[in-house]
């Protein structure tokens, strides 16, 4: 039992992590424009086959550096020519423009890459077992991504909090005018934001694509925890997005690995049903079986009971 | 002919005439309909890879068994469209009608039983109320034994064998390894992840009762990003043989997982080839991953499926053939349009019933009356790179056969009570 606990927070943390790092970028470009990018699990993806199309002539370790800093120039540009313009019919052309072009980047993706699952490699540097514990593996890559989402973390808090430009960036984020009036370039301070916050989803695509396979589905499948987590944390909030990214990693993780069910809460309550009861399909539901909506669930309570989320400052 | 000039100018219709009398009496050169085939299956989302894979095959089968040889009854040619339902019930059923309303009359799928019960149900309504569109089901995939049990119908006709024939295969090969005394089973949660499951406790408690089931888990199906805890829980249980039925992305991911954590038992599989599968397994996952499966693999020597396999891997150099009985379910289509002299839906049901044909690999397969149940040779093979002439993924690793239960053994009881419709 112990090892299943140990494995279990082991996987919840490298999971909460990459959850946290595309999190991170979206929370930002949240507070920032005031709009959900629904493009930005989008942007995950093309950092996984950016990654993989540069591995294949150079290796895993020079598509680490470039593949984030394309995926990120082309957050710039889409918030330069697509975004600012957009920007002026309001918050719903916003979203639809984001939502649109998160269909576009697949298909794009699905257009070059095609449909099969790329075999992206995790490299050989990192291709052995950094402990084995009661039997299984845990594989020094994944050490490896924990490592590059901790210094992620505390990279960004870093610079938006003890840095002149994340003083700037968070004045710019509340009070945009008196930026500007101060002589800073707002817009531009924008397009870096997103660019960044890009730049962060495609680190966090090349360090996931070998890990959790890099195909065209790869962005729904994460796309819309991502969301949940950023509500949870608290829309804009940094520390929140952590908080809830981990949460929500340990949470599934935990769940998956637990052995209980609708059956022992009968058990306990001393209530049994025939087995050919027409709800049977209820009383045999497992912890695990339902693991995948826990996020949702905690989204739903998290709503109900505290809307500005956990370590949220809006009210809206 | 109110609506008609108007769309179509008179000087425009009197050309369009003197060009088919110009043609016309030459006779063999006017093209005639062609017999529309609606591949309805997910060509985008988690499992576009499989979709997209399996229209490649039939579309490719179509021109050149039979369209580049001037197609079937003297001259119709076969017209395969690819639908997107992206793995969705309620979106088949939309193809659906959108299949029917362009005139189709033929409909393939067989990605998800959930998917092909929903078409099935719809297909049979439709034929009911519609006797003058009916549509034949080409089923070559879904595997949910009741497809062709209790909820079997008149125009459904499926060319893979049933999750029970796989199991049967599987559990005879697991029975044989005296090392398998814990079998962890883990699938996706629907209908066939369960059936699978259900079939595996009752075979094995009946051929090898020493044997323990120590998990049996189901995961959402297209959702689990990350199979690491799901290996955990199977590495702590102290499995030695893991079953699954999972396929596509689902396969890709837990695969990766299993060689991952170094998970080193027989995992044996329903679908783990192809599409990436092969690729992702490597040589992490030689001769450790068995597949249970129709169409012999490795080695071919059949010349019709080497020719076919290079042809289709000169025009799609990344792709492969990766499941033959499209093209067995093709051929049986074609052979009995022929028979039948007809393209209707009914007339072609009709000679499908007991037909027999040979496939590209030479074997014979046959198709049970009472069920539509396909019958052939099934195979249990190993992920290798030895011993094997037709690679997966372009990986040098594929599937090799290494035990074969003969058609006749397949056979099991049919609990399909069809009515057949009077025409």
């Amino acid at each position: 039992m112990i090892e299943v606990l140990i494995f279990a927070t082991l996987n919840g943390l490298v999971t909460g992590l990459l959850l946290f790092m595309l999190a991170s970028g979206l929370t930002l470009i949240f507070s920032m424009m005031g709009v959900l990018n629904f493009a930005h699990a989008s942007f995950y993806m093309l950092g996984a086959y950016f990654a993989y199309s540069i591995s294949l002539y150079t290796g895993f370790w020079p598509a680490l550096i470039i593949a984030p800093l394309l995926v990120g120039v082309v957050g710039a540009l889409v918030e330069r020519y697509g975004l600012r313009r957009v920007h002026k019919s309001g918050h719903v052309a916003e979203l639809v423009f984001t939502f649109g072009l998160a269909f576009l980047i697949e298909e794009a993706v699905q257009f070059f890459w095609g449909r099969s699952t790329m075999n992206y490699e995790s490299p050989a540097l990192l291709d052995f077992p950094l402990f084995t514990l009661f039997g299984q593996n845990f594989p020094a890559y994944k050490a490896f991504m924990i490592f590059i989402s901790v210094s992620i973390f505390i990279g960004l808090y870093f610079v938006l909090t003890r840095t002149r430009i994340g003083i700037i960036i968070q004045a710019a984020i509340t009070h945009p005018n008196p930026v500007a009036n101060l002589g800073h370039n707002v817009p531009f301070i924008f397009m870096a934001v997103f660019g960044v916050g890009s730049g962060l989803a495609g680190l966090a695509g090349v360090i996931a694509g070998p890990v959790l396979t890099t195909f065209p589905g790869m962005a729904a499948v994460l796309g819309s925890i991502v969301f949940v987590i950023v509500v949870i944390g608290g829309l804009g909030s940094l520390a929140g997005a952590l908080v809830a990214s981990l949460l929500i990693g340990l949470l599934q993780s935990y769940a998956i690995a637990s052995d209980v069910g609708m059956q022992d809460l009968l058990d306990l309550l001393g209530v049994s049903f025939a087995a050919d009861h027409p709800l049977n399909d209820i009383w045999r539901l497992t912890l695990p079986q339902i693991a995948p909506i826990m996020p949702f669930l905690l989204l739903v309570l998290v709503l109900i009971f505290r809307p500005s989320g956990l370590l949220g400052k809006r009210e809206s | 002919m109110k609506l008609l000039p108007s769309a179509v100018p008179p000087v425009r219709l009197l050309a369009h005439l003197a060009t088919v009398f110009s043609l016309g009496f030459s006779g063999l050169t006017i093209a005639q309909e062609p017999i529309k085939i609606a591949f309805i299956d997910p060509q985008s989302g988690v499992f576009a890879a499989t979709g997209e894979s399996g229209f490649m095959v039939l579309d490719f089968a179509a021109d050149y068994f039979y369209n580049a040889k001037g197609g079937v009854l003297g001259g119709r040619k076969f017209e395969v469209t690819a639908l997107d339902n992206k793995s969705s019930a309620a979106e088949s059923q939309l193809q659906l009608r959108r299949a029917i309303s362009e005139g189709t009359q033929i409909v393939f799928s067989g990605n998800g039983s959930a998917v092909a019960s929903a078409l099935s149900t719809a297909i049979e309504r439709h034929n009911r109320r519609n006797p003058d569109s009916q549509v034949l089901f080409i089923n070559y995939a879904a595997v949910d034994p009741i497809l062709t049990g209790a909820d079997c119908n008149f125009w459904h006709f499926r060319f893979d064998a049933h999750a029970d024939m796989k199991m049967e295969a599987m559990t005879s090969h697991i029975a044989k390894n005296p090392d398998i005394t814990k079998v962890y089973i883990i699938g996706q949660d629907y209908s066939f992840g369960k059936a699978v499951g259900d079939a595996a406790i009752s075979m094995l408690a009946a051929k090898r009762p020493d044997i323990e089931i120590v998990g049996n888990e189901l995961h959402p199906i297209g959702q689990v990003k990350d199979f690491t805890p799901y290996i955990t829980k199977i590495v702590s249980s102290g499995a030695n043989a893991v079953i699954t039925g999972n396929w596509g992305a689902d396969m890709v991911a837990l695969g990766r997982g299993i060689m991952d954590a170094g998970l080193e038992v027989p995992i044996y599989t329903f679908y783990a080839a192809y599409d990436g599968i092969t690729a992702t397994l490597g040589e992490a996952g030689k001769d450790q991953i068995y597949v249970v499966h129709n169409d012999f693999a490795n080695p071919v020597t059949a010349p019709l499926r080497l020719e076919f396999t290079a042809a289709y891997k000169a025009k799609n150099p990344h792709k492969d053939v990766t499941q033959p009985r499209i093209v067995n379910a093709l051929m049986m289509l074609a052979a009995a349009i022929e028979k039948a002299g007809s393209a209707e839906p009914y007339d072609i049901a009709m000679a499908m019933e007991d037909m027999r044909i040979t496939t590209m690999t030479g074997e014979e397969i046959w198709m049970r009356p009472d069920d539509h149940q396909v019958f052939q040779n099934l195979n249990i093979s190993v992920h290798t790179n030895e011993g094997i002439n037709i690679d997966a993924d372009s990986s040098g690793f594929a599937l090799r056969t290494e035990f074969v239960v003969p058609r006749d053994e397949t056979i099991t009881q049919s609990s399909c009570r069809m009515t057949r419709p009077q025409q």
